[in-house]
């Protein structure tokens, strides 16, 4: 379903990455990046939860604001441990989300339901993921080299916050398309963004289908993180199955690294992918009036270990949220 | 049969480099094997033991320096350029128990090390010693024991 807000603004967003995203073609536009993974914890998970709230702490210093009224924010770790450890540090009404890569989206429309409808005064949403924290969990051990196919991903470490109000500054939230869960029968872990990209073509067909809108609409799609290979399999897609030509786009997965001379195969991937790269570059350049309407569809696969040992295919889902440069 | 989309999917899906991969990996195992003999050449000629005992010595070499190597953090990216090179000799069995065991450390020594060290090499242990069982039945079966 697709819901059109009329009083709802990102005020302020507070970006912080670690060490690959900050040698990576965008470092300028972060808040704040570390040369460290470990970002002086102790541990991976550790690691993210101080990123998470670091992250907020800064969010709330730069729009000057002592709490807020709910916290919506999700990560990749299981039992979203990472969001949940750092919400216990915070005085704030706590909504943990998992929605995998597309928790950013599915946050920020949760979030603008409430300002829109008046039952909160301000949202902080947030999303994170940890590189090492995911690999461990979902893969190998950091320190096993087991060759990797091209067309696997590589997980964003850093965690991104907005703030949300009804005060007309920063981008407007002009809508927002919840994404279905969408089976792409595929098993393969290592080919993310051909797990994702039809959840994502779904995604931006319902949306344009909703809101009557051609693609020409948008000065820009951007999905989250389907990878060089995925970006692919989602134009030819559109092309054949909803004769949609996906032209004003890109894909955040290709944006954060710079593919051909990191060590990252098809791109980035993670739930801090889409949001690192949108509310840093992305909002640059809507400020700039270099871009006015973008479709941000940050991509989720649903995966998870046990469900691929027991040879089920991947679902996965994309949210997706129109931003309007004020 | 694939549908619409699988079809896309496939176009769009690299071919990884097999040829070039094999080619590599037979290199490095080709030359993992003249380390192993020169080895135990070493272990023979210096220590004056036995060639039974110098295999073990060569071993025991090998997998503690796949192990250290390991723990200083660059050993996975030889893995990853050398492939079956450095992952079918007994280098990638050290490589595999030693990188779970780093990674669980701090989840405690029995609940963290204990449980998870064995996590991607326990397959090798436990599939070595039904190939043995099987192979070893062959043998006394066909009469060659």
């Amino acid at each position: 379903m697709t819901i059109k807000y009329n009083n709802v603004y990102i005020n302020e967003t507070a970006t912080i990455t670690g060490p690959y995203e900050a040698n990576g073609p965008l470092k300028k536009y972060f808040d704040k990046t570390y040369d460290d993974l470990y970002f002086k914890a102790k541990t991976w998970e550790q690691a993210e939860t101080k990123l998470i709230n670091e992250s907020i702490d800064m969010l709330k210093n730069k729009s000057n604001i002592k709490t807020a009224s709910i916290l919506i924010g999700g990560d990749l770790l299981n039992q979203i441990v990472a969001s949940s450890y750092a919400a216990s540090k915070i005085n704030s009404s706590f909504i943990g989300i998992y929605a995998a890569c597309s928790t950013s989206t599915l946050g920020l429309i949760l979030g603008a339901n409430f300002i829109e409808n008046k039952l909160a005064e301000n949202v902080i949403t947030f999303a994170s993921s940890h590189n090492n924290g995911a690999e461990k969990q979902y893969r190998y051990p950091i320190e096993y080299g087991g060759p990797k196919p091209k067309t696997t991903t590589f997980t964003t470490t850093g965690a991104a916050s907005a703030l949300l109000t009804k005060i007309k500054k920063g981008i407007k939230i002009e809508s927002g398309t919840i994404g279905k869960v969408v089976d792409s029968k595929t098993t393969n872990v290592f080919h993310m963004g051909a797990v994702m990209a039809k959840a994502a073509a779904d995604t931006i067909n319902k949306h344009l289908t909703d809101t009557g809108r051609t693609i020409d609409y948008y000065d820009l799609i951007l999905t989250g993180d389907l990878g060089v290979y995925g970006k692919e399999i989602i134009k030819e897609y559109m092309k054949e199955e909803y004769n949609i030509h996906l032209k004003n786009y890109n894909d955040t997965g290709t944006m954060i690294f710079d593919v051909d001379s990191q060590p990252v195969y098809a791109g980035a991937s993670g739930a801090a992918c889409a949001p690192l790269v949108t509310y840093s570059y992305i909002f640059s350049q809507m400020k700039k009036k270099k871009l006015n309407k973008v479709l941000l569809v940050a991509t989720g696969a649903l995966m998870n270990p046990t469900m691929t040992n027991q040879k089920l295919t991947i679902p996965a889902v994309a949210h997706a949220v129109s931003l309007e440069a004020v | 049969m694939k549908d619409k989309y699988q079809k896309i999917v496939d176009k769009y899906t690299p071919k990884e480099a097999v040829f070039y991969n094999t080619i590599i990996a037979f290199i490095i195992g080709g030359i993992m094997g003249i380390i192993g003999e020169l080895l135990i050449e070493f272990y023979q000629y210096y220590f004056s033991v036995s060639s039974k005992e110098a295999t073990v010595c060569m071993l025991i070499t090998l997998i503690f320096l796949s192990c250290l190597f390991t723990s200083l953090g660059f050993f996975d990216k030889w893995v990853n350029f050398c492939k079956c090179g450095l992952i079918i000799p007994i280098t990638g069995f050290a490589h595999a128990t030693q990188s779970a065991a780093l990674e669980y450390r701090k989840e405690g020594l029995v609940t963290g090390i204990g449980a998870n060290m064995l996590k991607l090499s326990g397959a090798v242990i436990i599939y070595g010693i039904i190939g043995s069982f099987v192979f070893s039945l062959i043998r006394m079966l066909v009469g060659l024991v």
